[in-house]
């Protein structure tokens, strides 16, 4: 059936509210009686907490109440797990060690809250935080990954041997047999640091205790509404019903607010209750560069054997995994790193061993890309470093070793973040390649361009990077979809919005089924009142697997809505039609009912219902995937550098993606475009600098540097549609898909554009200043 | 606010055509201002510190970054935040156009790129695309990469000076 909605460029519902100030965010909730938070932080990234004395900071006035963790007492307990190590991998070792309310007795990383003080107003509360005395007694801290597991390594938590958070090891094949046929067997060490996701919307809790209808409302800035209602209910020793979590219009998430639960998430409502007052605590732009999660940190052993004619025979890639502090996370980015180390290629032969590493810094959880961008780094960086070799072309040897069509579903043999197995659903991975390089232009460019403009001084290069994306995981999310009295459509939905435009790309769904206009569908997500069954927004599954769900309970209503309307119109199912708002009989159009109409008539006020009846036209219906739908892409771009300055311009930037059903380009589009410029940071400008005392050094956005518009290329998207199999509406994600080659596909270009230097970039992310370090150091080797 | 300082100021400021007279602790930020006394809380706070953009609002017709004034520096003048621009039944034509060629997605830093574009617009109002991106290179966005904030512009600037 041709599609009239899903599939179309359609503007979106809740821009009209956003872009006049009318959409409420979560600093923008005002309760009467309302208190501030501010919290006491570490300086230190390690060290031993010998005396603490809040009595001033409790004198001073304004000032209703200071907590340590003492003052929990019995209620200071660490946050929950999130998520368990896997139980299919055999010899999996984990550690877990989890992030606590407030400090009790030692620091593990720089920016760790101490103590809360509770104000009037924020201004007295960051005041009387000056009056806390603290003294710590500094310890050595432990930064980097392999020294963390040397024998003297001092320890991040002391009740264990040593840093070792978690070692798990996976394999497909025989790598060593492998090896010994081969060719030719290239070795590299490869580092990659860490970014920071900074949303502009920093976090912020307000917690509502209402003692006389016990009742906490709690609104968070989290990615995942409904887990939070679930632990902090838990926590507080409520019943789940006694809980809302509102997460109303987010900042932007990339990653860091689907971390549960932050030390705060702990405290707010914890407070709220003790002191029978609304809580609001802010966090500012500081306190995100050292309290909000990060990522990325990893250094890789990769060894890749192949045939002289540049097949690849096995892939090896042990590696250190850097968790910080604490692993709520669990294995998340690491084991995404080892299902995307293997990209989009035909690889018999896979061994990886990767060990997970605690530190002194801050909590690391995924981080758009989420482990995916670090693998992708290394296959494509190995291949570049192979080709050159082996004297062949960088496209070529990608060709060769792409899956094949015919191949799908592709099974790597591992398992995956989700502990599913590594299936790679469906895709037609070449072509995808061939379009990306035919919208760069890369024959013409390679053949007549490049050598012009060489030829004229100039450091132009050009490079491509396929890459795939593991998304839409499960368990499940679900969807109540209602037609109402006035013939709107309602939809609750269970995840959480951060900018992603599920209101509109949601409402698409429901419209193309129910025959309603897309502006007539409203759209809910991230309250648990509405709600309260799901997961949260990450792992590029909203559309797909929200998606999905809202999808089958469209599919449930249509049902009864053609069945109650048959009876009505006295016409078969068949020969009825959604439309326009209303049910109509195909051949003889006058004959028809409103769809509100009809929705009144399934909600009688008298008069008796058939046994089993359900009242109203209201279906809710649950979506969870077998296993994750995979998508695949290809960037390429041109850049210029300019050798006197290091400095990059992006010439050209193209992305042709195939993530399966498209429910809106336009929505899309935006998702990569965003997915690239935070790519693009991860790949010249953002990284986190600490010092040998695990001091963040550019802890604010004037040192550290997001892409602004003068850095960001136009970016040309095409999109092809090899539909999945794994769902009804045949999507798969694309929320993180822009960010994830880009660091390969930028340490490629630069490397063409010095081909006469002989570079290799091991490292990611670079700087101007560390180009030219790296080319400096070549020079004098 | 509610604050424990003696010296409070008489302030007197005008916001989005309606004359507001307060008393205010000089220490308080145009930007907690709008949004806690005022409860005009579409102009955001990102960064604190004048980097980011999305606090920006038009003081006297021009663009200044609300986190980086006290409150009582705007005495006596007039204030446009993004709430003075449209309403969503009738939206400002730059508002139009960033909803048209979908300009937005979490939509926090869109007050402040509006209140940078409007004197953007009457001072240059048929910019080319690199103009554009200097106009706005002060903003911070993290979720559009910023092209189809450029193509909004554009379109809004096709559309008001036709």
């Amino acid at each position: 059936m041709e599609k009239k909605l899903i599939g179309k460029r359609i503007v979106r519902n809740e821009d009209p509210r956003l872009l006049t100030g009318q959409a409420q965010f979560v600093d923008d909730v005002e309760i009467p009686g309302m208190l501030h938070a501010a919290f006491l932080r570490s300086d230190h990234a390690h060290a031993r907490l010998s005396s603490l004395d809040v009595s001033a900071a409790r004198r001073y006035p304004g000032v209703v109440a200071v907590f340590t963790a003492e003052d929990m007492g019995e209620d200071w307990s660490p946050g929950p797990p999130l998520v368990s190590p896997p139980p299919t991998v055999k010899d999996v070792v984990f550690h877990s060690r989890r992030q606590v309310p407030l400090v009790k007795d030692k620091v593990r990383h720089a920016g760790e809250a101490i103590a809360l003080v509770i104000a009037e107003s924020r201004y007295i509360a960051e005041d009387a935080v000056e009056e806390i005395e603290l003294e710590l007694e500094p310890l050595p801290a432990v930064l980097d990954l392999e020294k963390a597991l040397e024998a003297e390594s001092c320890l991040v938590h002391e009740d264990l041997e040593s840093n070792l958070a978690a070692r798990l090891f996976q394999k497909k094949g025989n790598y060593e047999a492998a090896r010994k046929e081969a060719g030719l067997v290239v070795r590299r060490r490869i580092v990659i640091e860490r970014g920071a996701a900074a949303a502009m919307e920093n976090r912020g809790i307000v917690a509502h205790w209402d003692a006389k209808s016990q009742h906490l409302t709690m609104w968070d800035t989290t990615q995942a509404p409904i887990p939070i209602r679930n632990g902090t209910a838990a926590r507080l020793g409520l019943s789940e019903h006694q809980v809302r979590v509102i997460a109303p219009f987010i900042g932007g998430g990339f990653g860091p607010k689907i971390m549960m639960f932050y030390p705060e998430e702990m405290l707010i409502p914890w407070v709220a209750m003790k002191l029978n007052r609304p809580i609001k605590w802010i966090e500012d732009r500081r306190e995100n560069f050292y309290a909000t999660t990060q990522e990325r940190g990893q250094v890789h052993d990769v060894e890749i054997a192949l045939s002289r004619d540049g097949q690849i025979l096995g892939l090896k890639d042990d590696f250190l995994h850097d968790t910080g502090a604490y692993d709520p996370y669990g294995l998340t980015i690491p084991l995404n790193t080892q299902s995307h180390v293997m990209g989009g290629y035909d690889i018999k032969n896979f061994s990886s061993d990767f060990k997970v590493v605690f530190t002194n810094k801050t909590i690391v959880t995924p981080v758009r890309g989420a482990g995916r961008p670090q693998g992708i780094f290394i296959i494509e960086r190995i291949l570049d470093i192979a080709a050159a070799e082996l004297g062949m072309d960088r496209v070529e040897i990608r060709k060769r070793n792409l899956i094949p069509p015919q191949a799908f579903p592709y099974q790597h043999e591992i398992i995956d973040q989700a502990f599913a197995p590594l299936i790679l659903d469906s895709g037609n991975y070449k072509v995808v390649v061939d379009k990306a390089l035919e919208m760069i232009g890369y024959e013409a460019f390679v053949k007549t361009e490049q050598p012009r403009l060489r030829k004229e001084g100039k450091y132009v290069g050009i490079g491509i990077a396929p890459f795939i994306e593991t998304t839409g995981v499960g368990p499940y999310e679900g969807a109540r979809v209602t037609i109402e009295a006035s013939g709107k459509v309602n939809v609750a939905t269970g995840i959480g919005t951060q900018g992603q435009g599920h209101f509109t790309s949601f409402a698409q769904i429901v419209a193309e089924q129910l025959g309603v206009k897309v502006s007539d569908v409203r759209i809910v997500t991230g309250d648990t009142a509405e709600f309260h069954w799901g997961t949260g927004t990450f792992a590029s599954r909203g559309a797909v697997v929200a998606g999905n769900a809202v999808h089958a309970a469209c599919t449930l209503v249509r049902k009864k809505v053609l069945k109650l309307a048959s009876k009505v119109l006295e016409a078969p199912e068949g020969e009825l039609e959604l439309d326009n708002g209303l049910v109509r009989v195909a051949d003889i159009p006058q004959k028809s009912i409103r769809l509100g109409e009809l929705a009144m008539l399934a909600n009688p006020l008298r008069g008796a219902v058939e046994p089993g009846t359900e009242p109203g036209l209201e279906s809710t219906a649950y979506f969870g995937p077998q296993y994750g739908a995979t998508a695949f892409g290809g960037h390429a771009m041109i850049l210029e550098l300019d050798p006197e300055t290091m400095m990059v311009t992006i010439k050209r930037y193209v992305v042709a993606e195939d993530c399966g059903t498209v429910l809106n380009p336009l929505i899309l589009e935006g998702q990569i475009h965003g997915g690239v410029s935070m790519g693009i940071g991860n790949s010249y400008y953002e990284k986190l600098h600490f010092d040998e005392n695990g001091q963040l050094l550019n802890a604010s956005f004037a040192d550290y540097l997001l892409a602004s518009s003068t850095e960001m290329p136009r970016v040309e998207v095409a999109h092809l549609e090899t539909p999945s199999s794994l769902n009804e509406l045949g999507s798969k994600g694309a929320g993180e898909a822009g960010a994830i080659p880009v660091p390969a596909l930028f340490a490629q270009a630069l490397e063409n554009a010095l081909h006469d230097r002989k570079l290799e970039i091991l490292e990611m992310p670079l700087s101007p200043n560390r180009l030219f370090e790296l080319i400096h150091a070549k020079e004098t080797q | 606010m509610k604050t424990t300082a003696q010296n409070l100021f008489d302030l007197s400021v005008t916001v989005n055509g309606t004359r507001y007279e307060q008393a205010v602790e000089p220490r308080t930020l145009l930007s907690d201002f709008l949004r806690h006394e005022l409860g005009l809380t579409g102009t955001h706070v990102g960064c604190e510190h004048g980097v980011c953009g999305a606090c920006t609002v038009l003081l006297n017709g021009e663009s200044v970054r609300s986190c980086l004034m006290f409150a009582v520096q705007a005495h006596g003048r007039e204030i446009t935040t993004v709430e003075g621009l449209g309403t969503i039944e009738k939206l400002h034509p730059i508002q139009e156009a960033f909803h048209e060629a979908h300009g937005l997605q979490c939509g926090f830093c869109t007050p402040g790129i509006l209140t940078t574009v409007v004197p953007f617009l009457e001072q240059n109002p048929h910019p080319s695309e690199e103009e554009i991106r200097e106009a706005i290179s002060g903003n911070v966005c993290r979720c559009t990469g910023y092209q189809h904030i450029v193509d909004a512009i554009k379109l809004a600037s096709d559309r008001m000076n036709k």
